[in-house]
């Protein structure tokens, strides 16, 4: 018989033992399958995995698609902490890239220093009312946020369509559902030569630093995760469990929505009717793989954007379908999932005591 | 059994035990907890396996592989805490014990018949959750009897029954015993081994220390071998009371309904606690203790101010961090998930409720790890708390540790007032004298404790004044010294008694 128990100690190396195994287990897998589909194996997950990254070209692009999911990744993995089940970070990005776009485009043409703040703070205003939604709705009617937050998804989705076909739809577009691009002093440079890697990572890695922080020293945070863990403790102890409500889902939607506008001021340049490709969502993915913890969440968010580029560059250079490279994300996420069960229990064989 | 011993890891939760129980008798089984009884029992009924040493059951060989195997034996066990299912009704839940009986009526004219055998008396289209805890416990021991054991184990099953509830419990366990069936008593209670049992064995460290006729030793010679050292006395010396001392802490409210549907709603609530005086509140589980305790401790607000007191000031509207500023500390009943989050290491279960004291919280947002952690080694130092470190879990602390960290955490704040409930529940008898020893010291150093208790030997050693609640409703407040436990246990179920 085999059977699971609880490690009575864990050590911080547990999971840094668990990363390493699941990427070893990955690289094996992935070995197997390819030479199954006939490739030579090491040279085909060189030409997957490193070359994307041996150009600046390559890690800008990088830099690029884990912006966003750093960002929100950070701010999910807070309010996941306290039991706060925000799912609906893809409309708050949408809301905060349309409200800041729209900021923007009011600016337009008006140069000075002050409108890149202004632009990112309506931005992330869009992204706190679109959060204060489910929050007020939990609170006063105990309405779940889990689907409260994922329907306004959608209604946010469709309210920036309506817009980018109606008024902020650019004049002189010949009826494309675009709005004009941004001027300069509405956009946020770009880091490198080459690649889209922009300003916006910047400040990713400060909302990690800020996360991380929250949760080790601010009596908020832990507040939050005592909310999280035993709702009884935390009424013990004079926390209010409508008070972390309402900063777990403000904190989600403005700083969705901040990631929101900086995808439309550093990557995009204007508005159009798909500003993401469902950042808000992978970065669900993202805050579950750095185990909630927020500095962990830069390497997660690092990994998965590795993980959509390689299976562009899978398709370019090997020829085989985008499909397999969604079979190895797939086995990435398998495995670091299945290791982290070893982080907490330990598989014993033998009889049952 | 014969050299029975069983190893968790490198501990030996029992170590060579030889134990006998002859045909009818009640035997009793006493330690402090971790002593190696419960261990024990669940190797005669399956549960675990012993590492070596071998069972006898009426000279027939019994190793059980599993419960069921164990059933099939012979033995059956009513454990400590209920296994009843509360959506289903009696007759269900006795039916799920039972293999390949089903909840109709031959069944139940089956349970009806055994229930007049031994004067059980439970109604088995209610469903379990309307019932009290002595009830629940009916069901339990009916469902084991339907087996027909030769061998019936009880752990501890007293602690949540009223003096009368025990007696009736006493007397169905002698009829047990008149037809032949042998019975292992588990009990921390002394009193009622002496009462109930024809021998007792001692247990300590997982070993055997001593096999006595219970009835040859006094409360206080059996708790001596138990514990291994001479029990102190904890009766409290007599306060010095001064008539005219202004109460410290005083609640005077209507009708108090609790947020949630299965919290019982007080009425006519009043009562009133001087400095350096222990009120002790006695009364059967789920009589209204929770909704009592939220409401002393601030869970549960109240809109009118001046329904409660501390001193001159009205606390009734002020939510826990509030109150526990103005010097109301509490320890709830339950540990683990109400009074300590299981997850959180112990440093950080200081913070919960100690944060406003030593620097913990600097500029009110920010948390000093290293006061936490002093604050929370000095609650170990001083309460005397067996753990690896601070850094330890909640959850990896044995009961009786948890308890001393947690009232130590309160206590060490100074309290003005202490709201505690159930201090000592499913403690050792070493641990319980610490916490009895403790409320003692810091009521005669002034402070003002509301004790909720089901334990009623503890109510009598430990409280200057008592009531009970029952249905949601406090008694009278009576001085300890002129209460007993069958008058304590009137009270318990709702009957003033003429002093």
């Amino acid at each position: 018989m085999i059977f699971v128990e609880a490690r009575s100690e864990t050590h911080w190396y547990h999971e840094w033992v668990a990363v390493f195994a699941a990427l070893s287990l990955t690289v094996v897998t992935a070995s197997i399958l390819l030479a199954v589909m006939g490739l030579e194996p090491v040279s085909s997950l060189q030409r997957i995995f490193i070359r994307p990254l041996n150009s600046v070209y390559g890690v800008s692009e990088l830099i690029a698609k884990a912006t966003p999911l750093i960002t929100i990744g950070v701010a999910l993995a807070l309010g996941f902490r306290a039991g706060v089940w925000n799912i609906g970070a893809e409309g708050q990005l949408v809301m905060g890239g349309l409200c800041g776009g729209a900021v923007a485009l009011g600016f337009w043409g008006i140069d000075g220093f002050w409108v890149m703040p202004l632009v990112l703070l309506g931005g992330s205003l869009g992204g706190l009312l679109w959060g204060a939604i489910p929050a007020f709705l939990k609170v006063r009617f105990n309405a779940n946020e889990i689907l409260v937050s994922l329907m306004l998804t959608y209604v946010a989705i469709l309210l920036l369509s309506v817009m980018v076909h109606g008024p902020l739809r650019d004049p002189d577009g010949f009826n494309f559902p675009e709005s004009r691009l941004l001027h300069e002093a509405a956009t946020l440079p770009k880091l490198f030569p080459a690649g889209r890697g922009h300003f916006g990572f910047i400040f990713a890695i400060f909302f990690a630093l800020l996360g991380t922080w929250i949760v080790k020293r601010w009596h908020l945070g832990f507040e939050m995760r005592v909310t999280g863990l035993s709702l009884n403790a935390a009424r013990f102890a004079g926390y209010s469990r409508d008070r972390t409500i309402w900063t777990a889902l403000l904190i989600g939607g403005a700083v969705s929505g901040f990631a929101g506008v900086v995808e439309v001021t550093g990557n995009i340049g204007q508005l159009v009717p798909n500003i993401s490709p469902s950042y808000g969502f992978t970065a669900i993915i993202v805050a579950f793989l750095a185990r909630l913890h927020p500095m962990a969440v830069i390497p997660a968010g690092l990994l998965v954007a590795l993980s959509y580029l390689a299976g562009e560059a899978a398709q370019l250079s090997l020829g085989i379908p985008a499909a397999s490279t969604q079979v190895f994300q797939g086995l990435l996420l398998f495995f670091l999932l299945g290791t982290s069960l070893l982080v907490n229990y330990r598989v014993r064989f033998g009889r049952a005591t | 059994m014969r050299g029975l011993t069983k190893y968790f890891g490198d501990f030996a939760a029992n170590r060579g035990v030889d134990l006998s129980v002859d045909q009818g008798e009640i035997h009793a089984l006493l330690g402090e907890n971790g002593a190696g009884k419960s261990t024990l029992v669940k190797m005669v009924y399956g549960v675990l396996r012993p590492d070596s040493g071998d069972m006898e059951l009426h000279s027939e060989p019994h190793s059980p592989d599993d419960p069921s195997h164990a059933k099939r034996a012979g033995v059956g066990m009513v454990f400590q805490h209920f296994a009843v299912f509360d959506a289903l009704t009696v007759l269900e839940n006795i039916a799920l014990g039972l293999e390949g009986r089903y909840p109709g009526a031959e069944l139940a004219a089956d349970i009806l018949e055994l229930c007049e055998r031994y004067g059980l008396h439970v109604e088995l289209s209610r469903r379990v959750h309307d019932l009290g805890a002595g009830e629940r416990q009916r069901v339990e021991i009916i469902r084991v009897l339907m087996q027909d054991p030769r061998l019936l184990i009880l752990d501890e099953p007293t602690s949540v029954l009223t003096p009368q509830e025990t007696e009736q419990l006493f007397a169905t366990l002698g009829r047990l015993s008149d037809e032949g069936r042998s019975i292992i008593y588990i009990s921390h209670k002394l009193e009622e081994v002496r009462v109930l049992c024809d021998r007792a064995t001692l247990m300590r460290a997982g070993k055997i220390i001593d096999v006595v006729d219970p009835r040859q030793e006094s409360t206080r010679s059996l708790g001596e071998k138990m514990i291994g050292e001479r029990l102190k006395d904890t009766k409290r010396s007599k306060v010095k009371k001064s008539s005219d001392s202004k109460p410290r802490l005083t609640v005077r409210v209507g009708d108090v309904y609790p947020d949630s549907i299965r919290s019982v709603a007080l009425s006519d609530l009043y009562l009133s606690v001087a400095p350096g005086s222990i009120l002790g509140i006695s009364g059967v589980a789920g009589n209204g203790q929770d909704t009592l305790f939220d409401v002393l401790s601030g869970e549960v607000t109240l809109p009118n101010p001046d329904s409660i007191m501390l001193d001159d000031t009205p606390i009734g509207r002020m939510g826990v961090e509030q109150r526990r500023i103005l010097g109301l500390l509490g320890a709830p009943e339950n540990r683990l998930g109400h009074a300590a989050v299981p997850d959180l290491t112990l440093w950080e279960n200081i913070i919960l409720t100690a944060r406003h004291t030593r620097g913990i919280l600097k500029n009110k947002h920010l948390i000093s790890g290293p006061a936490a952690k002093g604050f929370a080694d000095e609650v170990i130092q001083t309460f005397d708390v067996r753990t690896s470190s601070v850094n330890a879990k909640a959850s990896s602390l044995s009961g009786g540790n948890l308890q001393k960290f947690l009232i130590g955490r309160e206590l060490l704040g100074n309290p003005k007032v202490f709201i505690v409930s159930n201090p000592t529940w499913g403690v050792d008898a070493k641990a319980q004298l610490f916490i009895h020893e403790m409320l003692i010291k810091m009521a005669d150093a002034g402070a003002s404790i509301v004790m909720i208790s089901q334990d009623i030997d503890e109510l009598l050693s430990v409280s200057d004044r008592i009531c009970a609640i029952c249905h949601g409703r406090l008694s009278r407040t009576y001085p300890t010294e002129e209460t007993t436990p069958d008058y304590l246990g009137a009270l318990m179920l709702g009957q003033e008694v003429e002093s």
